[in-house]
């Protein structure tokens, strides 16, 4: 075996676009990246979206997703230039030589297969081991990766097991067949962060046994330094910087690298309570249809006007019903709601226009949040129709007021949301909440879905139509960071009750509960010997207990 | 009590209800064309006297609703009653016709179901490939030409020309299993071609529809063929909505051969109802009717049940 188990040299990648009216053609989305991994080593391929990262990772297994093909470049394993490989010999690559862990273990293990026939298939396809080996060595990384009744485990079917211990069954699965290499693809994006922290000290310690190299491809830099040797940051298929990680967290070089490492860099002042609450929730319980067991507990939570309340917490914990039953989709057991000094219909029927108007709503999916099929004046110029009854050059002249406002410009109104990137989707959608000239927004989870950089600019544009709108927003998020940024008061939900509540410098200072505790301290901190250091200090807890 | 023991059974009564219903619609419907079974037997021409003594005789005069109670109460105990014409027990013949219909359907289901959906999985291995192009070409022309057209089609080269099958599809008691099939080779081979279309498209849709999703993508980098991928990854996820394009084709070759039975003149379910209807025997329409509705509601029943038995979330809930 050569010193250098994966070899890239000036790697192109290219795919076919069949735009819209348009003749199909070919672009390409690598341009000429180089880099070395030697065995037993951890390289973090990091950047935005697009920036062809999973693209690279895949790559290394001679794989395109749709119609991704390699255009130019070498790529050697293991001494071969899969490049000149036959279908044969990649075969025996994938799965063998070089394994993959997809973001979504949920959708990426196969729902109709036991967990075990699954982790064991390429080891045994690849006659690695036999069965009843494989199945050994399966149970070994079970337990290894801290999963419940690892003997047992893989008799389960995937929709049996929660998110996270999926995710884990799924690094099980890539390391099964003894892989030189395997490929994690934002293997923790989509857990909740206290559950990310056990995920990842698994990753890491299973790298570090097991002596496999790893490519760690994710957009979270805060991550990617707990766990690789090395760095390369890409943005737009082309390679910014590329060094070992403490000169890339510590000491980066070139700009677009120093604003990720700074990113979330938002102040804002917390805001005192001023008047009367323009949102009160008074002892909200609520159940959806079927279910016997209430999925909110007795809430109360206020929030006054032009001011900013984050309701934070995990998947499952009660935060989107809230939202819910606030606009009035899901009328509550018990409890009432007062907005803008009048108590709300529970249920949506019973609302005035002018409650509907004053309570807008913004989305995590700004693409399925829109007509596809509507300008982007007529989406924003929807709501001046239906609550003002403008038309005509006045519409018009809001329309481009509002557009404004987002940043965006005149230029934009004829365009359809397909036309646009993720964050002028999500700017759009805010100029339609904004036409209404409402008191109050449910923003749902509305950065989760975007890049930092990009999530950066839409919380500055919230905070900043806060000032020149006076209106309030209900901010509902997972993210502590988000929460830090935008938020003057704070409510921590967990399991269908608010355990915390106060304004942000109160509930983000000591004491804190157990959960609040919990949470904060599991959001990843960008530098080095973060994690060992919270798990570290969470096993001398439970130790002093 | 299990998930799925509650939903078969809640299948199954469904079905029965429906099965009550279908047979209140066809007794409703019978009983609101012009003209009833007395005129039937009499003719047009029959006096009034006539037709009210022999109303009386029939029990005709009574109400709708006792008779229907009266011919449903039959029904529960196998008694289907008499045929107006030939003074015949209805159960008896409609017995051995459905026999020969579900022997023909049967024949036809076992040639046509492993093929369409070995030629739907073939389509998808080399999709839009000349293989695939090939294979839709031809069942998509074999369905959109009428059925009894194909019949004769068939009839005219191959019996005719060539001399290979019979054109009539006769079969007795006294045949061998072996002349039997020789018997009904052409009527199998027309409603093969019939049904192989929508099973094959249906299979390689489901299929291509799942070959997107990301657990195939986990199984091609395991570095397995793309034959292993589509049987051992994507087939197992798309049993129930093959199962039940399967059903509808299977009930399709018991309710449907109406036509292609009468152009073999195939002593079927269909020649029976076809008789039957130009003679107004509507006792015999009536049986066929509830027949009929019984096959395809419990066939689409059957790939109720096996959709539900394929979800692994239903049989093994968390």
């Amino acid at each position: 075996m050569s010193d250098t188990l994966l070899k890239v040299r000036d790697l192109k990648i290219g795919a076919t676009v069949y735009p819209p009216g348009e003749k199909p053609h070919d672009i390409e989305i690598v341009h000429g990246v180089s880099f070395d991994l030697a065995p037993g080593k951890v390289l973090g391929l990091i950047g935005e979206s697009g920036a062809g990262k999973s693209t690279i990772g895949l790559a290394s297994m001679a794989y395109g997703r749709g119609g991704v093909k390699i255009t130019g470049g070498e790529v050697w394993v293991n001494g071969r230039d899969i490049m000149k490989s036959a279908l044969g010999d990649i075969r025996n690559l994938r799965g063998g030589e070089v394994s993959y862990v997809s973001q979504s273990a949920a959708a990426s293990f196969n729902p109709a297969k036991k967990i075990m026939d699954q982790v064991v298939e390429a080891a045994v396809e690849h006659k690695k081991f036999s069965r009843k080996e494989a199945e050994a060595r399966a149970r070994e990384l079970f337990a290894k990766l801290g999963l419940p009744d690892p003997d047992n485990i893989g008799d389960r079917y995937p929709h049996q097991v929660s998110g996270g211990q999926l995710q884990r069954c799924m690094t099980a699965l890539a390391l099964c067949p003894e892989p030189d290499l395997v490929v994690f693809d934002e293997p923790t994006t989509a857990l909740d962060v206290t559950t990310q922290i056990d995920v990842l000290m698994a990753i890491k310690e299973a790298i570090a046994d097991t002596g496999v190299a790893a490519l760690y491809i994710t957009h979270d830099l805060a991550v990617v330094a707990q766990v690789s040797d090395d760095i390369m940051v890409l943005r737009m298929g082309n390679t910014v910087e590329y060094g070992n990680t403490d000169q890339i967290i510590n000491n980066p070089q070139e700009e677009y690298t120093q604003a990720l490492v700074s990113v979330r860099s938002i102040e804002h002042e917390e805001k005192q309570p001023t008047a009367d609450p323009v949102l009160s929730v008074d002892g909200i319980t609520a159940r959806y249809k079927g279910l016997n067991f209430d999925v909110l507990h007795n809430v109360n939570v206020e929030l006054h006007p032009g001011q900013t309340l984050a309701v934070v917490g995990e998947s499952g914990s009660g935060k989107s019903t809230l939202a819910r039953v606030i606009t009035g989709l899901l009328p509550p057991r018990d409890g009432e709601i007062t907005f803008a000094g009048r108590k709300l219909s529970p249920d949506l029927k019973g609302r005035s226009l002018e409650d509907l108007r004053e309570l807008q709503m913004i989305y995590q999916m700004a693409d399925v949040a829109m007509n596809p099929r509507q300008t982007v004046g007529t989406i924003i110029g929807r709501p001046l129709e239906f609550y003002f009854n403008m038309r005509g050059a006045e519409k018009r002249k809001r329309i481009i007021e509002l557009l404004d406002e987002i940043e965006l410009g005149e230029k934009f109104i004829d365009r359809y949301p397909a036309e646009l990137s993720g964050g002028q989707k999500q700017r759009v959608c805010i100029a339609r909440s904004l036409a209404a000239k409402p008191k109050m927004i449910i923003c749902d989870e509305v950065t989760s879905a975007l890049d930092p950089l990009v999530a950066d600019g839409i919380l500055k544009l919230l905070l900043d139509l806060q000032k020149i709108e006076d209106v309030a927003y209900l901010f509902i998020t997972h993210d502590l960071a988000t929460v830090r940024a935008i938020s003057d008061s704070i409510a921590v939900m967990y399991q269908g009750r608010v355990v915390r509540y106060g304004p942000k410098s109160q509930v983000l200072s000591p004491p804190f509960d157990d959960y609040t505790d919990l949470l904060l301290s599991s959001v990843p901190e960008m530098h080095l010997g973060w994690l060992e250091e919270v798990v570290a200090h969470r096993k001398m807890e439970s130790a002093g207990n | 009590m299990h998930p799925i023991i509650k939903l078969v059974s809640q299948r199954l009564a469904l079905g029965l209800l429906l099965l009550l219903g279908a047979s209140a619609l066809i007794f409703g419907l019978t009983e609101a064309l012009p003209g009833d079974a007395a005129q039937a037997v009499l003719g047009q021409s029959a006096t009034p006297e006539a037709l009210a003594n022999l109303r009386e005789e029939m029990g005709l005069n009574r109400p709708a609703l006792t008779r229907y109670f009266e011919w449903l109460g039959g029904i529960f105990q196998g008694d289907l009653g008499q045929s107006l014409t030939n003074k015949l027990d209805i159960s008896e013949s409609i017995g051995k016709r459905l026999g020969n219909t579900l022997f023909l359907a049967c024949v036809a289901a076992i040639v046509s179901v492993p093929l369409a959906i070995f030629l739907g999985l073939l389509a998808v291995r080399y999709r839009n490939r000349w293989p695939d192009k090939l294979i839709s070409a031809i069942t998509l022309t074999t369905v959109s030409i009428p059925e009894f057209l194909i019949g004769y089609v068939v009839i005219y080269y191959i019996s005719v020309k060539l001399g290979w099958f019979s054109s009539l599809a006769m079969v007795n008691d006294s045949m061998s299993f072996g002349q039997k099939l020789n018997a009904i080779a052409l009527p199998a081979f027309v409603l093969t071609l019939v049904v192989l279309a929508q099973m094959m498209r249906m299979t390689r849709a489901a299929i291509l529809n799942l070959m997107q999703s990301a657990y195939i993508e986990t199984a091609e980098l395991k570095g397995l063929s793309t034959f292993q991928v589509i049987a051992r990854h994507a087939f197992p996820n798309a049993i129930s909505p093959i199962v039940n394009v399967v059903m509808l084709n299977l009930a399709y070759l018991v309710v449907g051969v109406v036509v292609v039975e009468v152009v073999f003149v195939y002593p079927g379910m269909g020649q029976y109802l076809v008789d039957a209807v130009t003679k107004r025997d509507v006792p015999v329409v009536l049986a066929c009717g509830v027949v009929f509705a019984a096959v395809y509601i419990g066939l689409n029943m059957v790939a109720d049940i096996v959709s539900i038995l394929a979800n692994p979330r239903l049989r093994h809930p968390k």
